[in-house]
């Protein structure tokens, strides 16, 4: 089980966790075990043709997955995956 | 052992080769200088004038620190002070204490120079006022006359006088900061003062700009505010930053966002950016060329819909003045070039895990603008992206 972390634009698809725990061998197995347990953040992390969205970046610890091997890349049960959005929010 | 003090003199420089001011200033002035010229005059005099192009290493630390300024002992060295004596002095200290191969003394010093009518620079003169002020930063070897001097002339443009910005002003003033230029079209609110500490209750309905403005020149007189009660957008972007060293953004909304991005790399001006939300702030620094712009992070926004509320969200009061704290350090180390600064790093702070998380951020090397030659891109393709400004209309940056 990897851990996800969920940042806070997309905390009200998981109920206000921060963090939620996800299975999968590979970064994309990771995601949509998130988006089957959360449906709401299926729309936020992937388009109509299942890739991940461009405007999400993920990362897997502090390193972008589109350096390693997108989606495809193996995730270990230590590893904690970053889900980021793009953000333009606030001057508040 | 000398009779006398010329006695003594006069045997040091028959030793020591001299060099005529005017070789002095061809070696100066040529495209790698085959000398290193040293001024050894005290701190004083080096203050009121010196040879542009030289070093100083005062005569009473020559020992302590010339190792460090000319570490190969094998370089040509040529020494100067005001008239040619104490330089004379140092270089038999350099040839016989240090180990220097190729010492030479200038002759005549500082005065001949002069007399000469070759250039000389005057450093920039800080009033006793500004000596008390900034002392704190003249005692920090990273920073000292010279960065202070440096942060004075320099001019930063804080896009937003709102809760990020107002934490940036007030440090960045308080830093002497010399020019701060602020855009902001909004008034203060009463709302906004749970947070936005660079206005007050007295000026609820004043713009946001003029009390920025009137609070900054309360706590230090040296900074030149400039306000733009606008706001920034594709016909005035490129006027109003283009003569800043750094932008501070806290822009919140996605078309500015891209403008700002294009413009900014266009201009190769570093932005320093955070955002917040609620408990939780990013922040990094997009400078053009060394790490990833923008859009290199995110080529294409969200569509409106699966956007980020760009209406009123809450937030914790003081999680701005954390952040913008943290982009006003940023700011300095970037005028200062001191520092890792956060350039292909981002920074995330969780306020209640009290988690700071840094990313690697990278260029992408087919990214629509800063992969390209900055003076290709075109008016008409800054900001630009599917139709994207009926959304967030009504939203100052």
């Amino acid at each position: 089980m990897a851990v996800v972390k969920i940042p806070p634009v997309l905390r009200s698809a998981t109920g206000g966790d921060k963090e939620v725990s996800a299975d999968g061998n590979t970064v994309g197995d990771v995601l949509r075990s998130v988006a089957e347990n959360h449906p709401d953040t299926e729309r936020q992390l992937f388009g109509p043709d299942g890739g991940l969205n461009r405007y999400v970046n993920v990362y897997l610890n502090d390193e972008d997955v589109r350096v390693l091997e997108g989606l495809d890349t193996a995730v270990e049960d230590a590893d904690t995956v970053m889900i980021l959005p793009a953000m333009a929010g606030g001057a508040a | 052992m000398a009779t006398n003090f010329q006695d003594f003199l006069s045997k040091i420089k028959e030793r020591i080769p001299e060099v005529d001011p005017q070789e002095v200033q061809d070696i100066l002035q040529s495209d790698e200088p085959s000398a290193v010229v040293v001024d050894v005059r005290e701190q004083q005099e080096w203050d009121e004038s010196h040879i542009p192009g030289a070093v100083h290493v005062p005569r009473g630390y020559l020992e302590q620190r010339i190792l460090n300024t000319i570490p190969d002992r094998d370089s040509r060295v040529i020494l100067y002070c005001q008239s040619g004596n104490r330089s004379a002095i140092a270089a038999k200290t350099l040839i016989d204490e240090l180990g220097y191969m190729h010492v030479e003394n200038m002759t005549g010093g500082i005065t001949l120079w002069k007399q000469r009518q070759l250039p000389i620079t005057i450093p920039f003169q800080f009033s006793d006022a500004q000596r008390i002020r900034y002392s704190r930063h003249m005692l920090l070897p990273e920073v000292g006359p010279g960065g202070q001097q440096r942060l004075l002339e320099s001019k930063v443009l804080m896009l937003g006088a709102g809760g990020l910005g107002a934490p940036v002003g007030l440090y960045l003033a308080a830093a002497g900061v010399g020019t701060l230029g602020i855009v902001d079209d909004d008034v203060v609110d009463a709302s906004n003062l749970q947070r936005q500490v660079i206005h007050d209750t007295e000026r609820i309905g004043v713009p946001k700009v003029e009390s920025a403005k009137q609070t900054i020149q309360k706590l230090n007189p040296d900074v030149d505010v400039i306000t733009y009660p606008t706001r920034i957008n594709a016909d005035n972007i490129m006027e109003i930053i283009k003569d800043y060293d750094v932008v501070v953004d806290g822009v919140d909304n996605f078309p500015t966002r891209y403008l700002l991005n294009d413009a900014s790399v266009r201009l190769g001006i570093p932005v320093v950016s955070a955002s917040i939300l609620a408990f939780d702030g990013q922040l990094t620094v997009f400078k053009p060329f060394d790490g990833p712009c923008y859009r290199c992070l995110y080529p294409v926004p969200p569509p409106p819909e699966l956007a980020p509320s760009c209406g009123e969200n809450g937030v914790l009061g003081v999680l701005p003045g954390t952040m913008g704290l943290l982009q006003a350090t940023e700011v300095i180390k970037l005028l200062l070039g001191i520092g890792e600064p956060l350039i292909g790093r981002l920074m995330l702070y969780d306020a209640l895990a009290e988690e700071f998380t840094n990313l690697n951020i990278r260029r992408d090397p087919e990214c629509p603008i800063c992969s390209r030659e900055p003076g290709s891109i075109s008016d008409d393709e800054m900001g630009k992206f599917p139709d994207y400004e009926a959304f967030c209309t009504g939203v100052t940056v």
